[in-house]
């Protein structure tokens, strides 16, 4: 096997200068009542040949390829990725490197981990940002366990219900075996969040995301004023950070603690991970916030260097009493998501937000006028939510054999809205497609 | 000392991104509109991000340089304990990154997207067989995601049962991610010294098992190298007492083939993918931790279930009991790709090989170093071997010298500092990965640096001096926090 590389003859002068006579005596320690017995059942070792043979069989049973649009979103983005991110993040420096723990040998981790941490900050409007999460939903958990320890009186946080279900759900996992309580806030008919009940809980968090999930850009500003008045604090969570190309960022507007997933920049889909888990907050919280920091520092000479800093926050000192248990980061996709807003720069990201903006509205007036009806009336990103006149299964099929996902249904996750789909355009949408839709709605 | 290969080089200085561009610059092709521009109300509209403008070339040029600044296993022998640096092939790299893997969005209707379904049911099945457990679930993202998942099992099992329980055993040897776990769950850890011999003894376990205390979390083999053998005894006293057995794997490559969990007594177990398993780390993540556990807790999963009905597969969303979500999808997709690929190439032989090659390994650094550094336990290792500073006390030399030694050395340190029953520990984990001439290399330029520590202390304290940068101020980084630009 090409990954050992033991020969016979090593091995015999290996065993004679341990002491020992075969591979049985050297696990003298494991008991018999502890032994595998027999061989592991698993398939016959693959030539790389034959594997890549298996791997397209596998691949041809996901029917739907990249020949297909698909106009999903709903928490994982179609975006281009250039060409120039697999070949750089692909690098094995970066790749095949362990969490830089000997700085003098991992700055390309550390000043790329430094960077990425500059530029999520910018995006979100924060004062810092961490060496990200595992991905959007478990920083939503942590985001919301962290400020239960800024508020530690407090024992209630709420969640609006267009926050992605999935992140709701993880929440949720997360907080079972805890004192605290979750409440849901309901959503308006609009599609934003109804922020009137909020003044009589005592939260210690409340957390909306924009654009929510129903595409809808909530009304951040003013959710901020109403939280802070009520003495709790505002985690804004996210999805599309390209929205923020575009839209006021959550830190603008006065979100305390911002959160979300990073997938959009980058990174690609994959069946939804590996993704990159956002996180930024105020600098004041910086101490019981999760997650890694890099920090900027000198050398011996005074040079300028990088390394992980305020570990006093995490495990390895504080075992128990740390912020959290999280104690890596997503590493490679950090690095990805630089690349990604590093090539777009700060005027190409607002050209590319613009482009998915308009290829929005473009689809919603086109659905709009082939007789379906746009559910929520605020305005959006590039999600939206539409009732179609008739059986849209029937549409839905026969865009498929058009090779076109036409959406998701949104029963699965609010059955009041059974039958009404969200869909999602972004840059790699073209008219064509967009104009297909339409005119299959019409017909 | 005689220059090891890849121990000079071109060094390359390489600004921040935004002390580089101008505005203008793209780097990325921006597809031109086919659609008229809409309107936007101004109030929704916020400042451009302060992003630098640059162009491809820069980019390009920016990440190469970076790179050449670090340090993989792909460069050099990366032995750092409890980590497992094996090699990651290329071919797994390939296998993620095809179309049919990389653009599968997750929430396709499941009759378009069982490809995808099929490989993370296989490697389910595949984890399972590995480790004697009866079901898995890929969804942990990380290690600690997976030790997270575990006491949410542990939790949702007695609560399931009526009884509530406040404390965990956890011993002196663990992960710090163990404690940090089991507290997020609402579990106080009490502390389990090991035995004399470094292992944990049945007495100590009998002592502080109570009705209040929901079991154990053990790493075995434990932070060590050591095999806990008196596991088995250890998992009936606490399923005596109403506990769990939950095992952290992260040592799992010592033990493919050669030990059954399921047998030791063990309830839950979460395995590293990106360390048994050859997925790149990728300087820090993404990783993957799958859970397995006995079928008597398979119910307590979490959900999605990824299941075959016969003709399909198909997922399932309700299960009564299961904790619940943990991951946005399904976990890191494709990271599993990368596992499953590397299983499929292995088979059960080379596995078990691996494992062997890799205790043998360490075996081997043990024998040849143990009159040159002071070794902790002197008893039967598995995968990794831990050693000292403590002969070099005299001689004012710590760990942290001999490790940044070595890295002018061309050899990335072992982990040192751990696990903290020792004290200057250097834990050194070579992986089946290495081959003989690689093994006595390095043990020759360990020879070395111990002979240097006598005879030449201050140039193992002015190490490194080949890098970018030399020694950096840890203190000056946290006392005044400069995290971004």
């Amino acid at each position: 096997m090409r990954y050992l590389p033991h020969t016979e003859e090593e091995i015999k002068t290996m065993m004679a200068r341990i002491g020992v006579a075969d591979f049985s005596e050297l696990f003298p320690t494991v008991s018999g009542d502890c032994r595998y017995e027999g061989e592991m059942n698993l398939p016959k070792s693959h030539s790389e040949w034959e594997l890549e043979a298996h791997m397209h069989g596998l691949g041809a049973m996901t029917e739907i390829g990249p020949e297909y649009a698909v106009l999903l979103g709903a928490g994982c983005y179609h975006h281009n990725i250039p060409s120039i991110i697999p070949a750089l993040a692909g690098r094995s420096e970066f790749l095949t490197a362990y969490t830089p723990y000997q700085p003098e040998m991992a700055q390309g981790t550390l000043q790329g981990v430094f960077e990425y941490q500059t530029l999520t900050a910018r995006l979100l409007g924060t004062d810092i940002a961490n060496a990200s999460m595992y991905d959007g939903a478990s920083a939503l958990a942590e985001a919301l366990l962290m400020a239960l320890r800024l508020r530690k009186k407090k024992r209630r946080v709420a969640v609006s219900a267009a926050v992605h279900p999935h992140y709701r759900a993880v929440v949720d996992a997360y907080f079972r075996p805890t004192e605290f309580e979750v409440v849901v806030l309901p959503y308006g008919e609009d599609g934003r969040t109804d922020l009137t009940a909020i003044d009589q809980g005592e939260y210690a968090a409340i957390a909306l995301q924009s654009p929510n999930f129903f595409g809808v850009i909530e009304e951040l500003e003013r959710a901020a004023t109403a939280i802070h008045a009520g003495d709790g604090l505002f985690v804004a969570c996210f999805t599309e950070p390209l929205s923020f190309g575009l839209l006021k960022n959550p830190g603008s507007q006065g979100a305390d603690i911002v959160c979300g997933e990073g997938q959009s920049l980058g990174i690609s889909r994959s069946f939804g991970g590996p993704g990159l888990g956002m996180f930024g907050c105020r600098q004041e919280f910086v101490r019981s916030m999760p997650g890694r920091l890099v920090g900027e520092t000198v050398d011996l000479d005074g040079k300028r260097g990088f390394v992980l800093t305020l570990s006093t926050r995490e495990q390895h000192i504080r075992r128990e009493k740390a912020t959290s248990n999280i104690c890596s980061n997503q590493g490679i996709n950090t690095i990805t998501a630089a690349m990604y807003m590093a090539a777009l720069g700060g005027s190409g990201m607002r050209r590319l937000a613009r482009l998915n903006y308009d290829k929005a509205e473009y689809m919603k007036n086109a659905l709009i006028d082939a007789g379906a009806r746009l559910l929520f009336a605020a305005p959006t990103f590039n999600e939206f939510v539409f009732e179609f006149p008739g059986d849209f299964n029937i549409t839905y099929r026969n865009l498929l054999e058009k090779k076109i996902v036409a959406g998701l249904d949104l029963g699965r996750y609010y059955p009041e809205l059974s039958g009404k789909f969200l869909l999602c355009v972004t840059e790699t949408t073209s008219k064509e497609v967009i104009d297909r839709v339409a005119e299959e709605v019409r017909s | 000392m005689k220059d090891a290969p890849g121990t000079s080089g071109l060094i390359l200085e390489e600004p921040l991104l935004w002390e580089k561009g101008k505005k203008g610059r793209c780097g990325m092709s921006i597809p031109e509109s086919d659609v008229p521009p809409a309107a936007l109300a101004d109030e929704l509209v916020g400042a451009e991000p302060d992003f630098p403008d640059l162009s491809e070339i820069d980019v390009v040029r920016h990440y190469t340089r970076l790179s050449t600044w670090n340090f993989g296993v792909d460069t050099g022998m990366y032995p750092l304990g409890s980590c497992t640096m094996k090699y990651n092939p290329k071919v797994n790299e390939k296998q993620a990154a095809a179309p049919a893997m990389a653009t599968v969005h997750p929430l396709l209707p499941l009759e378009h997207c069982q490809g995808t379904l099929k490989l993370m049911y296989l490697l389910q099945k595949h984890l399972a067989a590995i480790t004697g457990m009866d079901a898995v679930s890929l969804q942990p993202a990380a290690g600690a995601h997976g030790e997270l998942a575990g006491m949410l099992i542990f939790s949702a099992y007695h609560t399931s049962r009526g009884r509530t329980k406040t404390k965990i055993l956890i011993p002196d040897t663990a992960h710090g991610t163990n404690p940090a776990s089991a507290a997020l769950c609402g579990y106080k850890p009490v502390k389990v010294a090991s035995g004399r011999r470094g292992i944990l003894e049945a007495q100590e376990i009998r002592a502080l098992m109570d009705e209040e205390t929901a079991g154990i979390m053990i790493t075995n083999p434990n932070t060590l190298g050591l095999f806990e053998e008196n596991i088995r005894e250890i998992a009936d006293i606490i399923h005596e007492n109403d506990g769990l057995v939950y095992c952290d794997g992260a040592n799992m490559n010592a033990i493919m083939g050669v030990v059954d969990l399921k047998k030791c007594g063990v309830d839950v177990l979460h395995l590293n993918l990106h360390k048994t398993f050859s997925t790149p780390h990728g300087g820090g993540g993404p990783g993957a931790g799958p859970v397995c556990v006995v079928e008597s807790l398979e119910k307590f999963l979490p959900v999605p279930r990824i299941d075959f009905d016969g003709s399909s597969y198909v997922l399932r969303e309700e299960v009564e009991g299961s904790i619940g979500r943990i991951h946005g999808f399904f976990g890191n997709f494709g990271v599993l790709v990368r596992a499953y690929s590397y299983i499929l190439s292995m088979g059960a032989a080379n596995l078990k090989k691996a494992s062997q090659y890799a205790v043998l390994n360490a075996c081997y650094i043990k024998e040849r170093l143990k009159g040159h550094l002071h070794l902790a336990y002197n008893r039967p290792c598995m995968h990794e071997a831990v050693f000292s500073d403590k002969h070099q006390q005299n001689q004012k030399v710590t760990t942290l010298d001999i490790a940044k030694r070595l890295m002018d050395c061309g050899y990335h340190p072992p982990t040192i500092y751990f696990p903290l029953v020792v004290p200057g520990a250097i834990m050194i984990e070579p992986t089946e990965s290495e081959c003989l001439e690689d093994l006595d290399r390095f043990v020759e330029v360990v020879k070395a640096i111990v002979a240097e520590a006598g005879n030449d202390p201050e140039k193992l304290r002015s190490s490194p001096t080949r890098f970018k940068i030399r020694r950096l101020d840890e203190t000056r980084a946290a006392r005044n926090p400069c995290l971004r630009g």
